[in-house]
């Protein structure tokens, strides 16, 4: 099957500067896809070689098997919603919305419909009259989501779509999104540094560092597979444990919720881990206990534990699951 | 343990925990000064010389009847004083368009391409002229546009002398130099002010969001597209703001017309001579009023074509 997007050696870079390093990707039609990284990472730029917003230094991008480098985007299929919307602060809603369309040469009566159309499918229907300043941020956001909707593109670009909303609204829109992607098949590719959201969004992940992708795959075999060190803890937090700790000859990951205490005369269950450790910091996080023990070996293991009362302090024994610990191969 | 250190404040400080509990006196303080000198120094003589367009001057005793009266202004429906208000206001329509015309690929190459040292260069090309007097600059100019001056000896020099010959001799202008015709009163006005066409346009166009420029491309508009429907209107407000600082600078000058031109009057040569030489300040006012009406009608224009609307 002919993917939607492809990257084949792409390369962008500007000056010295390596923004997008030797990057090949396939994104498959109909999936929901996170480029996830820290800022500065080539995950933005990556989306704006997708727009057309940037053409790369070198290498092949393809759209629907359709050479893509050189196009610019108002010949490209697909549609972009901006991280702080864009919207057009001299346009009604519906214009803004039908503003696609308009430059295409749709008859104003049928783009005017289309456009109503898109505001319903975003619950903003009757709101066409209004202006974007007169709207909140999480309706600017449905207005962006429609105006780029309403043309059916092949690929819907979003950009931090929910960077500048609070928390309540941006769990409110992450069920959203992934409902309007489920309901309209279209491949959504969206940027985010939220780790949270790209686990909970996307149906594929790739997590970016300094201009190459350091891993794709799902949320869980990202989240308990790390390859790395930077994966290991940009996604989740995890201990990282030297070979000498483990007899493994790479560094192993560890998450901390897969860390247990030993009650007092408790043996480990077969095929766990045991080691004696000293209790460092404990945090209340509400919901659950922090505590960070430092192992006699000098290593420091922490562990979460759903208990939030009655931590011992001084000496503990610490178990794990021996299939919980992951060897970053290569990282020595 | 003291508790007293409260009543040993000095007037100094007792002052600003005053200011700080009410802001609004504070504010106050700050505003009354700009505020009076704005009121009564600038409107109120502003008001004070307009008042006079409603009296008369007795033309035998040469004063001033002050008696509220519509006659006066009737007086700049005469056809001399039309004419002078015609030719103003043409004038002063040319040179805002040519400066618009002129400014606005300048500014929109600087505001969109031009970066770091060459927006530097731009500033620096258009301030320039507005460091030396402009005097100089207009008594430059009548050397440059003079029979033996540069433009006619460059004209010559390139082969297009006729042109410029042809150019004179039209029955449009019907001058002996550029120095001494209409053309060249226009030419000098839109060199004098173009910098205050460029400065708000190159500045609103500085201002459109480069998101929504790719916004409107990523929504399928090519670049022809984008600037009719997202650039023009979002920086418009600029080139309005620009033109009105050229047509009312035009209306407003009686310098340039005076030294550079075929030595009709325009507005300001007839307010200069009303108010002086003739004595009649009333009649003065009467010309004084004519460009703040037209001011007003021309930004009743602009709002009601939507000018304003990206405000």
């Amino acid at each position: 099957m002919t993917p939607a997007v492809r990257f084949k050696n792409v390369n962008r870079h500007f000056g010295t500067i390596r923004a997008v390093d030797n990057l090949s990707l396939d994104i498959v039609e109909g999936e929901f896809f996170a480029l996830l990284g820290p800022s500065g990472s080539g995950k933005t730029t990556c989306l704006r070689l997708i727009a057309g917003f940037e053409q790369p230094t070198s290498g092949e991008i393809e759209i629907f098997g359709e050479h893509a480098e050189h196009l610019p985007p108002y010949k490209r299929n697909v549609n972009t919603v901006f991280q702080d919307y864009a919207l057009f602060p001299h346009m009604t809603i519906l214009q803004n919305v039908a503003y696609g369309l308009m430059v295409k040469g749709v008859a104003l009566a049928e783009r005017n419909r289309r456009a109503e159309e898109a505001l319903s499918l975003v619950a903003l229907k009757g709101y066409g009259e209004r202006r974007p300043g007169q709207l909140s941020g999480g309706q600017r956001q449905r207005v962006a989501l429609a105006r780029a909707l309403v043309n059916q593109p092949k690929v819907l670009l979003l950009d931090e779509p929910l960077g500048a909303l609070d928390l309540k609204l941006r769990e409110q829109m992450q069920d959203e999104l992934k409902d309007l992607q489920r309901e309209l098949g279209i491949t959504f590719v969206f940027v985010t540094h939220d780790q949270g959201e790209a686990l909970s969004m996307a149906d594929r992940i790739a997590i970016f560092n300094e201009g190459k992708i350091v891993q794709v795959g799902t949320p869980a075999s990202v989240y308990n597979f790390p390859k790395t060190r930077f994966v290991a803890n940009f996604v989740g937090s995890s201990n990282l444990l030297p070979p000498t700790f483990t007899g493994q000859p790479f560094w192993s990951s560890l998450r901390p919720e897969k860390v247990r205490m030993l009650g007092k005369g408790e043996k480990p269950a077969a095929g766990e881990d045991m080691r004696e450790a000293t209790v460092k910091h404990v945090h209340f996080q509400g919901a659950a206990s922090r505590i960070q023990t430092l192992a006699d070996d000098g290593t420091v293991i922490v562990l979460t534990t759903p208990e939030t009362a009655n931590i011992p302090s001084g000496r503990l024994r610490i178990a794990w699951e021996r299939s919980s610990v992951n060897v970053l191969e290569g990282e020595v | 343990m003291t508790v007293s250190t409260v009543t040993q404040d000095g007037l100094l400080r007792r002052l600003s925990d005053l200011l700080f509990r009410r802001p609004y006196l504070l504010l106050g303080l700050l505003l009354a000064p700009p505020l009076l000198w704005l009121l009564v120094v600038y409107l109120g003589s502003l008001f004070a010389l307009l008042a006079h367009a409603l009296f008369s001057i007795d033309e035998f005793a040469g004063i001033i009847v002050y008696e509220p009266t519509l006659a006066t202004l009737k007086q700049l429906f005469d056809p001399a004083n039309f004419d002078v208000i015609r030719r103003s206001v043409l004038m002063a329509l040319g040179v805002t368009i040519a400066s618009a015309v002129i400014a606005y690929p300048f500014c929109y190459f600087a505001a969109r391409y031009a970066k770091g040292k060459w927006k530097a260069v731009f500033y620096l090309l258009v301030m320039l002229p507005l460091w030396s007097s402009y005097l100089v600059k207009v008594y430059a100019w009548k050397l440059v546009l003079a029979q033996e001056g540069i433009v006619s000896w460059t004209a010559n020099a390139v082969g297009l002398g006729w042109l410029l010959q042809a150019l004179l001799a039209s029955p449009l202008v019907e001058a002996t130099s550029l120095s001494v015709s209409w053309v060249g009163t226009f030419i000098v006005f839109v060199y004098i002010w173009l910098p205050y066409m460029i400065l708000p346009t190159q500045a609103s166009l500085e201002r459109v969001p480069s998101n929504l420029i790719e916004a409107s491309g990523d929504l399928g508009a090519t670049p022809r597209q984008t600037f009719r429907q997202v650039i023009w209107p979002l920086a418009l407000p600029g080139l309005i703001a620009g033109s009105i600082f050229t047509f009312s600078l035009t209306l407003g000058d009686y310098i340039i017309p005076s030294v550079i031109g075929n030595s009709t009057y325009y507005i300001g040569n007839a307010v200069y001579v009303q108010q002086g030489p003739a004595g009649n300040l009333p009649m003065a006012a009467a010309f004084a009023v004519v460009p703040i009406v037209i001011m007003f009608i021309y930004l009743a224009i602009a709002k009601r074509l939507g000018a304003f609307d990206a405000l």
